[in-house]
């Protein structure tokens, strides 16, 4: 991996307005307002944080791998690289990464993937679409935006280490994240996040022991009141 | 090679033009670089139900591959086959650039108006998909990662991309083995990342044909593709007598 400039967040944890814990192999789904600053941890370390992003007012506008990569010419995620919509907008500017590299096409697991990656027995298991799908269905942030199964595409796996050789090899890598690494976003524009806390025990994206992540949000740091 | 005793159909799509069809399982359709440096933009549908479509990132994990080419089989998000590809004279097909929209075209190239240019005009890739998706009903939100037909483009250690321009000579082709019933969706606009200056995007020839036996025998050297292909099977499994 290149070198990378870690810079430390300065926000204050005490001054977020949501701090929650996501247990592992559960969704989460949460308004981000446009300058509100957002930010993942990987509590325990090695926990892939599959994720999608839509606009709050219209889910048709959504977070595009494709666009993201071509966009910027760059297939990994640290601080500076924007998150693209299928619109072409910017929809969030990842501020701080304590982690150096995520994920942009590793995609999500399903019980359907799952019973081609690893054996047809292996259908039972939870996966992060079943997580997506159970937020669909029971969360009034996507039941008001009419989504479905339609409007999952390519996600976000954060925390997760999918390195691509220049002979076009792919490997799921053990992870590079570590305790406590994060990653912190800004949001260009009101946004839903939906996050599964990925729940695969089949390869090593979550180092064979999935954890809990903690979600945090600011209000635009730069009309905080600080002590 | 698969050898061909006789084509089905064929059809001429002229670059930057775009196409869409139900291609049925044992059909083997040829796509055709015409003139050289020519870029397929595909989406895969379910003919049946349209919900199960082309998954980037299960085509590529399931198969620890970045690049598609011969060899390769094109999943579904529902642990599917589409097709399997049988043949691939360039060697690489991108998967994760996506498609030239309106507003890159215009910033790379100009405007090209059909008012001044006839059907010469200067089309997207993007605006090429929604117009075919339309026909059968999708739109924006049945856009996902597509396949690049005939472009390369790789990342070095860091992530950084490169666009291999001269990947796909005159010629060149790709041979789609179906597997399922698919709704195919084609758009051939330039590739986002070519650096050509003038809009000249390149033809793509379809030609169908009889899928040869023993085909698809590369693609199935790959565990995964065999319970992929197990699952397919499954789809068209019919009560009765076999």
């Amino acid at each position: 991996m290149s070198a990378q400039n870690l810079v430390e967040s300065t926000l204050n944890s005490n001054l977020a307005v949501v701090d929650e814990i996501c247990a592992a192999g559960e969704p989460w789904v949460k308004v981000v307002k446009k300058d509100q600053v957002f930010r993942i941890v990987d509590l325990e370390g090695n926990q892939a944080v599959d994720t999608l992003f839509y606009n709050a007012n219209d889910a048709l506008e959504r977070y595009s791998a494709t666009d993201t990569i071509r966009r910027q010419n760059k297939l990994y995620l640290t601080a500076g690289s924007r998150l693209y919509s299928n619109f072409g907008n910017i929809m969030l500017t990842i501020v701080v990464d304590t982690c150096g590299r995520h994920d942009t096409v590793g995609g999500a697991c399903a019980a359907e993937s799952n019973t081609v990656r690893y054996a047809l027995e292996k259908y039972p298991m939870h996966s992060c679409r079943d997580n997506f799908l159970h937020a669909l269905a029971h969360d009034p942030i996507c039941e008001h935006l009419g989504m479905s199964k339609r409007d999952i595409p390519s996600n976000i796996n954060f925390f997760m280490n999918v390195p691509v050789s220049e002979e076009g090899g792919l490997d799921f890598a053990d992870g590079v994240s570590a305790p406590g690494k994060y990653v912190e976003m800004q949001a260009e524009m009101d946004v839903v996040v939906l996050i599964s806390n990925c729940p695969q025990l089949n390869n090593p994206c979550n180092a064979y022991n999935p954890t809990p992540i903690r979600l945090l949000i600011w209000d635009d740091p730069n009309n905080m009141t600080f002590d | 090679m698969n050898q061909p005793s006789a084509f089905l159909w064929k059809e001429n799509i002229p670059g930057g033009c775009h196409w869409s069809g139900i291609v049925r399982r044992g059909v083997t359709l040829r796509l055709v670089d015409v003139t050289g440096g020519a870029n397929a933009a595909v989406l895969f549908f379910n003919q049946e139900e349209k919900l199960e479509r082309y998954n980037m990132a299960d085509t590529l994990k399931t198969q620890h591959t970045f690049r598609l080419t011969k060899g390769h089989a094109c999943h579904s998000d529902m642990g599917r086959i589409f097709c399997c590809i049988t043949e691939d004279t360039s060697g690489w097909n991108d998967t994760v650039c996506g498609m030239s929209d309106a507003e890159l075209i215009r910033l790379k190239y100009g405007i090209g108006r059909y008012q001044e240019l006839r059907n010469e005009m200067f089309r997207s890739g993007l605006d090429g998909m929604l117009i075919e998706l339309g026909k059968w009903g999708l739109g924006m939100r049945d856009v996902v990662s597509n396949i690049n037909f005939f472009s390369k483009v790789t990342a070095n250690s860091s992530g950084e991309l490169e666009f291999h321009a001269g990947n796909s000579k005159a010629g060149d082709h790709v041979d789609l083995s179906f597997e399922m019933d698919t709704l195919m969706v084609l758009s051939a606009a330039p590739h986002p990342l070519d650096p050509a200056e003038t809009y000249h995007p390149g033809a793509v020839s379809l030609a169908a044909f009889a899928t040869p036996p023993a085909a698809i025998t590369e693609c199935m050297r790959i565990a995964e593709n065999v319970r992929g292909l197990q699952n397919t099977q499954r789809l068209y499994t019919c009560g009765g007598a076999a």
